[in-house]
């Protein structure tokens, strides 16, 4: 199939339902990531006759001769006029073997929170660097940046090889050095991939100049990437968003819980435990959205029916009696700062964790990392837009956080100013890199691992 | 060209998900956490098939229990007939509140004039801001999808707007994971889109997949048209051809159903829900490029109607 998905895609586009894998790139102008991702796009055939007659147009009325394929993805005027990327951009494109959701993100030095945002939810993150440049410190940001927000996959995309000669030492020296990075900071699956973004070599298209690399081109492994991995390895957990109560005449006793399972499988006649109260019950039906099921799993929105009449309301953690979720009102986590006003220690914000949000109060950020060489700063005193590093909250209410390690999805929060609701600070519960050797660690209150 | 809408073997393992799934629950989810948080949510509903999607979606989000938000329809007068039908009918089947903002109303008070070229939908702004005002709707849904325009590329799945009902791109909030920040000033509301990550054809396969009725117009029929802008465009209330345009019947759909001024059908004999599906696989044109004059105005058009409080 090497090299045939894009002239399918062209005729007979996935018609059928197929797999969806959501990815994000960081990397900066200057690495060629634009052109990446607009080669993608256009190789892909997914970039459509008007777009493409867009583009032409606009690259003409700037004076440049042939279409500049990153035009595909600039968004916002003020990035136009300004050549960069302010923010997340989202893509689409499918092939005839999967759909795929591109979290576009800039690489720039300020652009941390970005990289944030856009990883949190990808599957797998491709880092670029230019072939010329090698590992710099803004790839180890990146490769930082994927470790930290657990990105289970990342290909290294060693663009611009064109320029090296197609010379495959070059290739193999930024790939070694890569590998012994990201896997000292816990990254599971690394894949490097040799490209030229300009001239199409191995991003949809097999290189014919580098013979010498036998993998995938980056969009066929996009398209033969394992995308989820196995809920059933995963303790269940189940936030309860909505209480169904219809109360009619057809249904007078109906009395569903509402929300999608952020990890596991649950299935009917499980015991569960209903956090912060801690009472038990036992699931009698499961709706998957109108069909009865017997069983169900992460990501599903489903609706639970229970055996106990109990107090159960948003907001509310439904898991399995035997792996029921720690709660707590000390937590501490690893943040990215969004916002252009401080973090500072004593701050009162809200938590929002899963269905819930209590009021917390930031008692320490103990201290601050540097991305590019991983140093830290003891007692910052505050953290601005862009940092990362520890904080120690107390909630008002006890919370059932897992550690991020463990689930994205129950380990993850966003701490909100009160006044104006702005999204301050993204929040991860627990220590900040997985353990390369891939075993369990205790986590350590006041320090990094590493 | 196969067209067979089944599980390929690429979604395999027991505990797969197929893309359709994935987007479904997603949609759920982002209806269900605006339920818990917002007082007075409304879904903005236009008989077209993103938002026919939407509703959709949203019943099942809360089935057995009625739907617990009212609909809004912001009707520009300028409407396919077979659409308000529709409209009508699904409001009647479901039992469910329908507002209607009219544009109409708003020329004829003054507070509206109408543009030299005839069409209504730019001038849906002001009565859809009037509406969310008198209604004190604190979140809005909306059927926009991140994949239709490179201004919505940026789009929040929450995007907050202010009292004028602006969007300023800067004041947008990071979000991530599945953690929505709702929180607004009184005043201030939410436009909320369930369909960002959706694109056409993923639209049009789930409307398959659970075989949804949607009007006629969207499948193949025999109409009066005539060419303007590239586009055929139906002679109605709203006007028709000009000068040199000639009127003569074709055989075209819709591919997206908007006010019939700026609306353009594309030539097409798909009649069936497989067919239409195939045609936009094969398609080298993106929805809005072919059929809709509006997104055409500027290159930055969008962008601004955006920060008028346009959707």
């Amino acid at each position: 199939m090497t090299g045939q998905s894009a002239a399918d895609t062209a005729d007979s586009a996935a018609i059928s339902a197929t797999s969806l894998l959501r990815f994000a790139t960081a990397g900066s102008v200057d690495d060629g990531k634009s052109t990446l991702v607009g080669r993608l796009l256009h190789d892909s055939k997914s970039v459509l006759s008007d777009q493409l007659a867009a583009v032409e147009l606009a690259s003409r009325n700037r004076g440049q001769e042939a279409p500049d394929l990153a035009l595909l993805t600039d968004g916002l005027r003020a990035e136009r006029e300004q050549g960069i990327t302010i923010d997340v951009a989202y893509r689409y494109f499918a092939t005839a073997r999967r759909r795929f959701v591109l979290a576009d993100t800039p690489g720039h030095v300020q652009y941390t929170r970005n990289m944030v945002t856009g990883a949190s939810t990808a599957e797998l993150a491709i880092i670029l660097v230019d072939a010329r440049n090698g590992v710099v410190e803004q790839t180890r940001r990146h490769a930082a940046v994927a470790a930290l927000l657990r990105v289970p996959q990342v290909v290294l995309a060693v663009n611009k090889m064109d320029l090296v000669d197609y010379a495959e030492p070059v290739f193999a020296a930024i790939a070694a050095e890569f590998t012994r990075y990201a896997a000292s900071l816990g990254v599971p699956e690394i894949t490097p991939i040799p490209i030229s973004a300009l001239a199409g070599d191995n991003v949809v298209t097999p290189s014919a100049t580098m013979d010498w690399y036998g993998g995938p081109t980056v969009l066929e492994h996009l398209e033969t990437v394992p995308v989820a991995h196995d809920p059933s390895r995963d303790p269940a957990r189940f936030p309860v968003q909505y209480v169904i109560r219809p109360q009619s005449a057809a249904h007078p006793d109906y009395r569903g819980y509402a929300g999608q399972i952020a990890s596991g499988v649950l299935r009917v006649g499980e015991r569960v435990t209903v956090a912060p109260s801690g009472r038990g019950s036992v699931i009698t039906g499961i709706d998957a959205l109108g069909q009865s099921v017997d069983v169900a799993w992460a990501p599903q929105s489903v609706t639970l029916s229970l055996a106990d009449d109990l107090d159960i309301s948003r907001g509310d953690l439904i898991a399995p009696a035997d792996s029921a979720a720690p709660t707590s009102q000390d937590l501490t986590a690893t943040v990215c700062h969004l916002h252009d006003r401080p973090l500072t220690p004593g701050a009162r914000v809200l938590l929002k964790h899963t269905t819930r949000t209590v009021k917390a109060i930031v008692r320490e950020i103990p201290s601050r990392l540097t991305l590019d060489d991983l140093s830290q700063h003891p007692e910052p005193g505050r953290l601005v837009a862009n940092d990362i590093g520890r904080v120690v909250v107390r909630t008002a209410e006890p919370l059932p956080v897992d550690r991020y390690a463990d689930s994205r999805a129950t380990g993850s929060f966003l701490l909100i100013d009160p006044a104006d609701g702005a999204t301050l600070t993204a929040g991860m519960a627990g220590e900040a890199f997985a353990d390369p050797s891939g075993g369990a660690e205790a986590a350590d209150e006041d320090g990094w691992d590493f | 060209m196969k067209a067979a809408l089944s599980i390929t073997d690429e979604v395999g393992g027991p505990f797969a998900l197929s893309h359709l799934d994935v987007l479904e629950s997603e949609a759920v989810h982002i209806f269900r956490e605006v339920a818990g948080e917002f007082e007075r949510p409304v879904i903005l509903f236009s008989g077209g098939k993103d938002s026919i999607v939407m509703l959709h979606l949203a019943l099942k989000a809360f089935a057995p229990a009625p739907l617990p938000f009212a609909l809004l329809h912001v009707d520009t007068g300028h409407n396919f007939p077979e659409v308000i039908a529709y409209r009508d009918a699904v409001v009647a089947r479901h039992g469910l509140r329908l507002e209607v903002a009219l544009v109409q109303d708003f020329i004829d008070r003054g507070e509206l004039r109408e543009r030299p070229d005839g069409t209504r939908n730019p001038l849906q702004t002001v009565p859809l801001l009037h509406a969310i005002d008198a209604h004190r709707f604190d979140a809005v849904f909306g059927g926009g999808r991140r994949d239709e325009e490179k201004a919505r590329a940026k789009e929040r799945v929450f995007s907050l707007r202010d009292e004028f009902g602006g969007w300023d791109p800067r004041r947008q909030r990071p979000e991530l994971w599945q953690l929505y920040n709702g929180r607004h000033a009184p005043g201030e509301h939410v436009r909320v889109f369930p369909l960002s990550n959706w694109t056409e054809l993923d639209v049009w396969q789930y409307i398959a997949r659970e075989k949804i009725e949607i009007p006629a117009i969207y499948y193949a029929h025999h109409r009066d048209v005539f060419r303007r802008d590239g586009m055929w465009l139906a002679p109605g209330e709203w006007g028709g051809a000009k000068g040199a345009e000639t009127v003569a019947s074709r055989q075209v759909r819709y591919r997206t159903v908007g006010d019939m001024s700026c609306t353009g059908a594309v030539e097409s004999s798909a009649e069936t829900i497989e067919q239409i599906i195939a045609e936009i696989a094969a398609s080298r044109l993106t929805e809005r490029g072919a059929t809709r004059a509006d997104d055409k105005l500027s290159e930055a058009a969008m962008e601004d109607r955006k920060r008028e409080g346009y959707f």
